[in-house]
C-alpha cells in the first residue's frame, strides 16, 4: 500500500500513507447548517483530537469526515479522492469509524460482535476465511478482551465494552480510526485505560486515530494534534500547546481559566475558573 | 498515567512493522481459540436448523396421513410420488397436500418476513403483523376479491401493492428526521386497527357473505387451499426469500445501528429498502395466500433466538419455526379442539400472551417500546 500524498510521517509506524483532508466542508442536516466552509488535514500516523462544545458540530464533522454524511458543499478526500464517490466497502477498508452509541444485539457474544467488523472484506457469498480469524484475534489480542471472546456483551461492564467495540473496529483493520467520544460515560480509569489503547495502536501499528472528546485534558495529553471547533467553524489547529490557551478556552467554551503545565507529561493543562473557588490573585489577574 | 510518548505497550500486541501481511504477530494459540469458538457456534446453529428442518418434515408427513381417514404412510408416499391410488388420491393429494405445502410456505414467509423487521428495526414488536402490513394485504385481497371480483395473481398483486402503501405509509408517518422504533410501531399499530377495520366492512358488505372466507382475510386459514394459491407464494418465497438470504451480512451490521453499519460499508438506505421491499413481498404474498394468519411472523423470529442463541442471523432459523409454528397449529386447529378451528385463530391464542409480555416488560424497563 503505497500512496503518492504522504504528507509526514513522524515517529509513528509504517501503515501510515493513508491522507484524509476536509476541503471548505459545509453539511447539515433538513434546513440547519451545522458546518460551514471547514478545512483542516488529519496528519497521517497521529492522534487527532476535535474539541468544542456541546453542538458545535464534532460529531457532524466526524460523520462526513467517514462518508456517512454528504456534504452540501465541498469535499472531504481520502487518499486524495472525494471519499463520498468512493464505493461504502472500499471506504470501510480503509477508514473506521466507532459511532457514539453503537447498538449490540441482545445476547451477541464478543467474539461474534468482533467478527462482524470483517463486514467490508467479505463478499456476499464468500466464507468466512482464515484471514478474518486472524483479524478477530488480533483485535481480541490488541484490546486484551480475548478472555472475554465466549461471553455476551450485555453482560460486560462499561469499560470492558468500549474495548469490545474497539475490537471490533480494529477487526476492520482500517489504517484510519475515527472515534466519536470513545470515552463516555466511563470512570476515569476507563477513559485513561480506553485512551492509553488507542496511543498503543497508534505507536505500533501507526494506525491514524482521530477522536472525538470531551475532556479538553485528556484532548491535550493523548493528541499529537487538536482541532478546536466553535459553531461549525475551525478555531484553531494545531499541537496541544498551540491550540490550548486561555484565550481559546474564553473564545470557544466562554469559559475564564488558567493553562498551567502539566507536571507529569508537560502538556498543556486548563484549570477552570468557576464564579466561586477562585483565589483572589486570579480574580485579579 | 503516561502520556503518548511514555505510553508502555502490552507485550502481546501485534505489530504490522514485524511481518508485511500483518498477521505474523498474532499468536497462532488465539487463532485457533477463535477459530474454534466460532466453529463450536456454528455447530450448535447447524445442530438446531437440521432438528428445526426434521421436525417440519415430521409434522408435514403426519399431516398428510392424519385427517378423518387415517391413510397408510406407504399409500401416502405414492400419492405424494404421483400414483393414483383409490381414495387417497383425492384426499391426499387434492386436499391434504396443497394445505400442508402451503403451511410450509406461508410459515417460511411469515418467519423471514418477520424476522427482518425484527432485526433490521431493532424491536421485536416491529414485526409486520403488527405494525399493520399484514393487515394492509389481507384488507387488499379481501377488497379484490369481494369487491372487484379478481382471482389468482391479480389478488396477489393487489395485495403486494396495498402491503408496499402501507409500508410507506407507515415509515412516512413515523419519521421525522429518522424512524425513531416507538413512533413506527404506535403509528403501525393504528393503522393495523384501522386496516382491519377496512377489512371488516368489505367482508360485511360482500353479497355472497360466507364465513369461509370471512375468516381467512380476519384471522387466516388454510381451509379449502387450492394448487393456484399455493403456487403464487411459492415462488415470492423463492425470490424473495433469495434475496433476504443474500443480505444476511448486511442485515447482521444493520443490527448494530445505522452509524456503525455505514461506517462497516453497508449501503444502508438502498439496503434497508431492499429489504422491506423482499420482507413485504414475503408477506403479502403468503397473506393473498393464506390470509393474515396471527401472529406468526411476530413470534416466529424470537422463537428462533431462544433456540438457537442471538449468534449469526436469525433468517433461516426463523423461517423454519414460522413454517413449524403454522403446520402444528394448523393441525390443532383441526383436529384437536373438537371444532375446526381455522389455523390463524390458534396462532392468535398463542401470540396474544407474547404481545402482553413484551408490552408489560417494555413498560418495566422504562417506558420505551
Amino acid at each position: 500500500m503505497s500512496h503518492p500524498h504522504v504528507v509526514h510521517g513522524g515517529p509513528a509506524g509504517p501503515a501510515a500513507d493513508h491522507t484524509l483532508e476536509v476541503l471548505e466542508l459545509t453539511v447539515g442536516y433538513g434546513e440547519r447548517t451545522v458546518i460551514s466552509g471547514l478545512d483542516l488535514i488529519v496528519p497521517p500516523g497521529r492522534i487527532t483530537a476535535i474539541v468544542g462544545p456541546n453542538a458545535c458540530g464534532k460529531s457532524t464533522l466526524l460523520r462526513s469526515m467517514s462518508r456517512l454524511l454528504g456534504p452540501r458543499a465541498g469535499r472531504v478526500l481520502l487518499d486524495g479522492r472525494a471519499i463520498h464517490k468512493m464505493p461504502a466497502k472500499e471506504v470501510a477498508r480503509t477508514l473506521g469509524l466507532l459511532p457514539q452509541s453503537p447498538v449490540a444485539p441482545e445476547g451477541i457474544t464478543v467474539a461474534d460482535l468482533v467478527g462482524r467488523g470483517r463486514h467490508p472484506h467479505q463478499g456476499v457469498l464468500s466464507r468466512w476465511s482464515h484471514a478474518d480469524d486472524v483479524a478477530v484475534a488480533e483485535a481480541l489480542l490488541a484490546t486484551d478482551t480475548t478472555a472475554l471472546a465466549e461471553r455476551p456483551v450485555d453482560e460486560l461492564s462499561g469499560g470492558q465494552r468500549q474495548r469490545v467495540w474497539i475490537a471490533m473496529a480494529l477487526a476492520q483493520q482500517t489504517d484510519l480510526l475515527l472515534l466519536d467520544e470513545p470515552t463516555t460515560f466511563l470512570d476515569v480509569s476507563h477513559q485513561v485505560e480506553v485512551l492509553d489503547l488507542l496511543t498503543d495502536l497508534n505507536h505500533a501499528r501507526g494506525t491514524t486515530v482521530v477522536m472525538v472528546l470531551h475532556d479538553l485534558n485528556l484532548a491535550a495529553r493523548y493528541a499529537d494534534h487538536l482541532i478546536a471547533l466553535t459553531e461549525g467553524r475551525l478555531h484553531a489547529a494545531g499541537s496541544p500547546a498551540e491550540v490550548l490557551t486561555e484565550d481559546a478556552v474564553r473564545t470557544v467554551f466562554g469559559l475564564e481559566s488558567r493553562v498551567i503545565t502539566d507536571p507529569t507529561c508537560g502538556k498543556p493543562l486548563m484549570l477552570p475558573i468557576g464564579r466561586h473557588h477562585s483565589a483572589p490573585a486570579v480574580r485579579t489577574a | 498515567m503516561t502520556g503518548p510518548g511514555a505510553s508502555t505497550t502490552p507485550a502481546a500486541l501485534p505489530t504490522r512493522a514485524e511481518e508485511p501481511d500483518g498477521y505474523g504477530a498474532v499468536p497462532l494459540e488465539t487463532v485457533v481459540a477463535v477459530a474454534r469458538g466460532r466453529v463450536r457456534r456454528t455447530a450448535r446453529r447447524r445442530v438446531v436448523l437440521v432438528v428445526l428442518a426434521l421436525l417440519v418434515l415430521a409434522v408435514f408427513a403426519t399431516s398428510l396421513v392424519v385427517g378423518r381417514t387415517v391413510y397408510p404412510p406407504l399409500d401416502v408416499l405414492r400419492v405424494v410420488l404421483g400414483e393414483d391410488v383409490q381414495g387417497a388420491s383425492f384426499t391426499v393429494g387434492r386436499l391434504r397436500l396443497p394445505r400442508a405445502v402451503l403451511a410450509v410456505v406461508v410459515g417460511l414467509s411469515f418467519g423471514l418476513g418477520g424476522v427482518t423487521f425484527q432485526t433490521m428495526l431493532r424491536n421485536p414488536l416491529a414485526s409486520p403483523d403488527v405494525i399493520g402490513i399484514s393487515s394492509g394485504a389481507s384488507a387488499a385481497a379481501a377488497f379484490a376479491i369481494v369487491v372487484l371480483g379478481l382471482s389468482g395473481p391479480s389478488v396477489s398483486l393487489v395485495a403486494i401493492v396495498a402491503a408496499l402503501a402501507v409500508a410507506l405509509l407507515v415509515y412516512g408517518l413515523a419519521f421525522r428526521g429518522g424512524v425513531a422504533g416507538t413512533r413506527l410501531i404506535l403509528v403501525g399499530i393504528g393503522i393495523a386497527a384501522m386496516l382491519e377495520s377496512v377489512t371488516a366492512y368489505v367482508l360485511s358488505r360482500a353479497a355472497e357473505w360466507d364465513l369461509q372466507e370471512a375468516v381467512r382475510w380476519l384471522a387466516g386459514s388454510l381451509n379449502g387451499t387450492d394448487w393456484s394459491e399455493v403456487l403464487p407464494a411459492t415462488a415470492a418465497l423463492v425470490v424473495c426469500g433469495a434475496v433476504l438470504l443474500s443480505r444476511t451480512r448486511a442485515l447482521g451490521a444493520l443490527q448494530l445501528g445505522d452509524d456503525t453499519a455505514a461506517a462497516l460499508g453497508v449501503r444502508v438506505e438502498p439496503t434497508r429498502i431492499l429489504l422491506i421491499v423482499a420482507a413485504v413481498g414475503l408477506i403479502a404474498f403468503a397473506t393473498a395466500a393464506a390470509g393474515p394468519i396471527a401472529f406468526v411472523a411476530f413470534l416466529a423470529g424470537p422463537i428462533a433466538a431462544r433456540v438457537v442463541g442471538t449468534n449469526g442471523s436469525l433468517l433461516l432459523p426463523a423461517g423454519l419455526v414460522g413454517a413449524l409454528l403454522v403446520l402444528v397449529a394448523d393441525l390443532c386447529g383441526q383436529f384437536l379442539l373438537g371444532t375446526r378451528y381455522p389455523v390463524g385463530v390458534v396462532t392468535g391464542v398463542l401470540g396474544a400472551p407474547y404481545l402482553i409480555y413484551l408490552i408489560v416488560r417494555t413498560n418495566r424497563a422504562g417506558g420505551s417500546l
